[in-house]
């Protein structure tokens, strides 16, 4: 591609010696975009958007803000109260945590929809695993911060599970801690490392666009572009549709700051941290909901552990488990259902981490009982004692069959919910790249018309040999 | 892309927000809370001063003797129309200590306004031994840290509210052990609060009929501005906000609808 001439001679001066404007001008300006990008595709740029967000109004609250048991509480109250904007500075970043989990999860199962991850593109998608792994730990450090009840007392709860780590175990909780237990020097360190990690992801983030340029974006027909005919160039006509998805995406946010600002945390935060009062349900923020389902749905704790942290890293070896020539599920009739169980099978988990596990949920009448009053009700439909009904119910299911009593249990509900998940990965998507027989794939982004007699095997074929 | 896909994605984002709003706002009730009507609710809701000072009132004259407001000063009471002046005369009623003085002795002296809400208590153990071992927590962030935030509405007041209303005679089969009360909007219903409000037992200063429900809401609307009292300039900003939001998305729109007519 030719260099670009720049008319302003300043730009012109420096982009001899140091070519950041050429070099700006080739991926942003002129990068060749495949032409038939669908709204799921704005979600990367959003992220982006978030994460200057998060820094931009991260960096002003550390302006204001004390890393210290006894002041992090009101430090924070103060930065509410009597910083100016600062309420507006604070709402937008705890609500931006939640708007960029939302943006990266959905820029996520567009990946795992449009089968984003395969060849050529495996480490592009391995380096969006490891930036979500980033954000994980970012967002937790950062929810320690405020010292509310639930900062310590989740806090307490998942430096505690490094502890079932055979041998090493108890050594890596005491550093996490600085201590033997969570106190000021764990407040400090987290704070230092949730001010540090947001740059790391920028620079995850750098690299992740350096490999997505290398052969550009995936499209909705998941198939190879073929020349200039099937792309168009990032500016205008991206940088314009991003414009306008942001202006969208950017109302959404703001209902959530302006007008419902707590909703989506937990209002004990609004407590001092208290170490000899624990909370009696004690969850985390809804972003971590379905990974603390599946922790929970394993009686033992390091087994709960190992599946909390393989539900991630299993993401890291997708591209080998899904062998599926075929790129995007539009042309994959059946793989197309189980992508769909697995997004409501997410949502599925994200409810039963939020529940106690013992508690049992009553799809008919809509309600999350606990188990006493579950068993109660078991006892007054059946007209029997309660003793009885303790035993009717047992630890089995809770499914109870009899008129107006069905529920489940959480824990069993979060078991399927973990079933499903590890399925979907380990054997469906493999037994779908043999037993599978994908719908014809066009031949060009251009001719969206189906070749006649063409095999889905040979329209791939050019992606394959890249990869 | 087709209508169809559109629906699709559509349908997915308006399930996943459901659940999420599910998640968030926790069904599982173990009191009865009753929703009330408040005058901060809403796209436009804002605080009726009026209200809020009948509430100063009852916090004054009735919880302040248990409950401390330490997140608030004197001054702040300016934000809800009272003048500089009955600020200070306010402040001036409480004795605070202040020190050391030049010779290094503790001394008292009269509230300012920038003082913060003096406490009943000198500490959480002199608390306890004064309610039977029970520790009235502090009022400044009540409303945000009870029952939920919710979707544009404010569980908190609505909280409050019932737990003040929520007094009764115990069921027959219940026992109340020595200095608990019976208390149907509290998590096990037997709380340590006495019941604190009584009919009649402020005299408004702007006359109005101090009935139980009438203070119940007026402190419970004052408490939530004393947990959130920048409310009323977030939904201003929130309106404005969306406003240029609205246009910004419209043109938006309308740039990039020029700009792709000639794709094909
Ligand atoms: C005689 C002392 C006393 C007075 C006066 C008093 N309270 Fe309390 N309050 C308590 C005690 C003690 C508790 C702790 C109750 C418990 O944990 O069982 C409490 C608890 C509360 C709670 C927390 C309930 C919960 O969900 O944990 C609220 C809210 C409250 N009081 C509001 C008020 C308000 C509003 C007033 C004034 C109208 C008031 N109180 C007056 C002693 C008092
Ligand atoms: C990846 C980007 C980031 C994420 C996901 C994130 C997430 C969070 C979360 C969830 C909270 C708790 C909010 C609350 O409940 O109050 C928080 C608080 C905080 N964050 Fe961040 N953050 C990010 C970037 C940053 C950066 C770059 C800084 C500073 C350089 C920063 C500084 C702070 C401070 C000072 C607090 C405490 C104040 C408060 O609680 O509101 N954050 N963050």
């Amino acid at each position: 591609m030719a260099a670009p001439v720049f008319k302003n001679p300043v730009i012109r001066w420096i982009d001899h010696r140091l070519p950041v404007f050429s070099y700006l001008h080739h991926e942003a300006y002129e990068y060749p975009t495949p032409k038939n990008l669908n709204y799921w595709w704005n979600f990367g740029s959003l992220a982006g958007v978030m994460l200057v967000v998060m820094i931009v109004t991260g960096l002003i609250l550390a302006m204001q803000y004390t890393p210290h048991v006894d002041y992090a509480f009101n430090s924070v109250e103060r930065i509410m109260r009597d910083v100016n904007w600062g309420w507006l500075l604070r709402y937008l970043h705890m609500n931006g945590a939640s708007m960029f989990f939302i943006v990266v999860y959905i820029h996520i199962f567009r990946g795992l929809y449009f089968g984003s991850y395969k060849a050529p593109r495996e480490l592009l998608w391995q380096i969006g695993v490891l930036i979500y792994l980033l954000m994980m730990a970012t967002a937790f450090m950062g929810y320690v911060l405020p010292w509310g009840q639930m900062s310590f007392w989740g806090a307490t709860v998942i430096t505690n599970l490094f502890s079932a780590i055979p041998v090493i175990g108890d050594e890596i909780v005491t550093l996490l801690w600085g201590g033997f237990s969570v106190e000021n020097p764990t407040l400090n360190r987290l704070f230092v490392l949730h001010f540090l990690l947001p740059f790391v992801i920028l620079g995850a983030v750098v690299v992740h666009i350096i490999a997505l340029h290398r052969f550009g974006s995936n499209n909705p027909l998941g198939i190879d572009t073929k020349g200039p005919q099937d792309t168009l160039p990032f500016h205008p006509y991206y940088t314009m549709k991003d414009m306008f998805g942001l202006g969208v995406f950017l109302l959404f946010y703001a209902f959530w700051v302006f007008w419902a600002p707590n909703a989506l945390g937990d209002p004990v935060n609004y407590e001092l941290a208290n170490p000899l009062s624990t909370p009696e349900h004690i969850v985390p923020e809804w972003y971590y909901l379905p990974f603390y389902a599946i922790l929970r749905s394993i009686p033992d704790k390091l087994l709960g552990v190992i599946a909390m942290g393989a539900s991630i890293i299993i993401l890291f070896f997708l591209p080998w488990l899904d062998r599926s020539p075929v790129r995007s599920g539009t042309f994959r009739p059946v793989f197309k259902w189980f992508f769909w169980i697995l997004v409501f099978d997410c949502v599925i988990l994200m409810f039963c981490g939020k529940y106690a596990p013992e508690a049992y949920w009553m799809p008919f009448s809509l309600e999350i009982v606990d188990a006493d009053t579950f068993t109660a009700r078991v006892a007054e439909v059946r007209g029997i004692a309660h003793d009885e009904a303790l035993t009717a119910v047992g630890d089995m299911w809770g499914v109870n069959a009899a008129a107006g009593t069905f529920g489940i249990k959480i824990v069993r509900l979060g078991q399927l919910g973990t079933l499903y998940y590890f399925a979907y990965f380990l054997v469906v998507l493999p037994l779908l790249s043999i037993f599978e027989r994908p719908r014809q794939v066009p031949l060009s982004i251009s001719k969206p018309v189906l070749g006649g007699g063409q095999s889905v095997a040979h329209a791939t074929a050019k992606s394959m040999e890249k990869a | 892309m087709s209508k169809g896909r559109i629906l699709l994605g559509l349908t997915t984002i308006i399930v996943g927000l459901a659940a999420v709003a599910m998640v968030a706002a926790n069904p599982v009730h173990h009191a009865t809370v009753h929703s009330q009507s408040w005058s901060f609710t809403g796209f436009f809701g804002h605080f009726d001063h009026a209200q809020l000072r009948r509430g100063h009132q009852v916090y004054k004259d009735v919880c302040a003797g248990c409950h401390s407001m330490s997140l608030l000063a004197y001054r702040d009471l300016q934000d809800i129309g009272f003048t500089e002046d009955e600020v200070q005369a306010l402040a001036a009623e409480v004795q605070v200590e202040d020190g050391p003085d030049d010779t290094g002795a503790m001394f008292e002296r009269p509230g300012r306004a920038s003082d913060r809400f003096k406490e009943p208590f000198p500490n959480e153990q002199a608390a306890r031994a004064a309610n039977n071992g029970a520790y009235p927590p502090d009022l400044s962030l009540i409303a945000k840290s009870r029952a939920g935030a919710g979707f544009l509405g404010y569980e908190g007041a609505d909280y409050i509210h019932s737990l003040m209303v929520g007094y009764e005679e115990p069921p027959a089969n219940v026992t109340l052990p020595e200095g608990m009360y019976y208390n149907h909007a509290f998590k096990g219903h037997q709380i340590a609060m006495p019941p604190p409000l009584s009919e009649d037992g402020v005299t408004y200063a702007d006359g109005t009929q101090a009935t139980l429900d009438q203070q119940a809401k007026d402190i419970s609307a004052f408490l939530t501005w004393a947990a959130e009292g920048n409310l009323d300039e977030r939904h201003r900003t929130g309106i404005k906000a969306v406003l240029f939001l609205v246009i910004f998305t419209l043109l938006a729109y309308a740039v990039k609808r020029r700009v792709w007519a000639d794709v094909h």
